[in-house]
């Protein structure tokens, strides 16, 4: 047992990575059947607490989601797990990332998550608003719109030989490259 | 079966749950530098795990098809398919494209969103509250958007 969290709590090349994301489409097709894809629990969510009129929400989303928001529940556990017993703060960025990101005013040091998502100043300032509100509704509206996030797409998408995942990973990159090229660093510059 | 019942498969799920929260985190694709880092081409890491998990899920996604493997309740496995939309899949493009933008913004794509609240990043509630609006606000134009 030591062993082992000795072994989760190193950090993790990225090919044990990538395999350990690639056993999660046979955990779930042989189980049940069930397709790898986090953001329709978007969807699930919104269809239980606020369906309203929109066609789109009215469904079972019990029958539909209730075990991918079971996954989702699990998430927030294996994160925390993760934190508090596999120490994640060794993250070992390139020298030109972490040239980039100081060069924004951000701090780097080996964390993984940057400190100014958890400081008031941040988040009570107009690029915390955007950063957090405006790029969380585009993660809905967007995942929605596209039908599927990087799980659904670039993960068990690609794995399928999918052409419209293909062209949705390609939409990822183009506002992805977008944002952090020009969005981002606007933005702190204020 | 005991793993066939309805306690186990709730079990099951969470712990799926669990092991994708580890996983997210100790690939460090919760990042957010790491995200900014893969954007601006600084580093392989991202890249590598990506094309690692592709790799395998291919191999996996074959051999399921290829063996006609079914689950555990007896059915064939039927991977994911994804309907096309149109001549040129315009909604993954556009859709894909305003995801990318609040992936860069937030440093995190949904999964990690949640797990990063499994860190105590309390803050990404807010991104949560934010899509779950931008998810209903889709769902108000699905028909013009989308079609149908």
């Amino acid at each position: 047992m030591q062993g082992l969290i000795d072994w989760l709590s190193q950090p993790w090349p990225w090919y044990v990575s990538g395999f350990m994301i690639a056993l999660l489409i046979p955990l779930l097709a042989l189980y049940e059947g069930k397709p790898f894809g986090v953001s329709r629990n978007f969807r699930h969510i919104c269809a239980a607490i606020l369906p309203g009129k929109d066609a789109y929400l009215r469904y079972d989303w019990k029958q539909e989601g209730l075990w991918n928001l079971t996954i989702l529940l699990g998430a927030v556990l294996g994160g925390w797990v993760a934190s508090v017993y596999f120490n994640p703060h060794q993250v070992q960025l390139s020298a030109g990332a972490t040239q980039l990101i100081a060069h924004w005013g951000i701090k780097t040091g080996n964390e993984l998550s940057p400190a100014f998502l958890l400081e008031t100043d941040f988040l009570f300032s107009i690029k915390g608003v955007l950063v957090l509100v405006l790029g969380g509704f585009l993660i809905g509206f967007g995942t929605r719109y596209a039908n599927g996030c990087t799980s659904g797409h670039a993960i068990a998408g690609l794995s399928n030989f999918q052409l419209p995942s293909l062209v949705a990973v390609v939409g990822f990159f183009i506002g992805g490259l977008l944002g952090s090229w020009f969005v981002l660093p606007i933005l702190f510059k204020f | 079966m005991w793993y066939k019942s309805s306690v186990f498969r709730w079990v099951y799920y969470l712990l799926v749950g669990v092991w994708f929260g580890i996983v997210m985190t100790k690939s460090e694709a919760v990042s957010w530098f790491r995200i900014q880092e893969m954007f601006h081409f600084q580093s392989f890491h991202m890249y590598g795990i990506i094309g690692t998990a592709v790799g395998f899920g291919a191999l996996f996604t074959f051999l399921m098809k290829r063996f006609k493997a079914k689950d555990v309740f007896g059915n064939v496995v039927v991977p994911e398919q994804k309907v096309r939309h149109g001549r040129f899949n315009a909604r993954y493009l556009i859709g894909g494209t305003l995801f990318g933008l609040g992936w860069a913004l937030t440093g995190a794509c949904p999964g990690p969103v949640f797990v990063l609240v499994g860190h105590g990043i309390w803050s990404m509630t807010i991104v949560i509250v934010s899509a779950l609006i931008g998810t209903k606000v889709f769902a108000r134009f699905h028909g013009q958007l989308v079609g149908g």
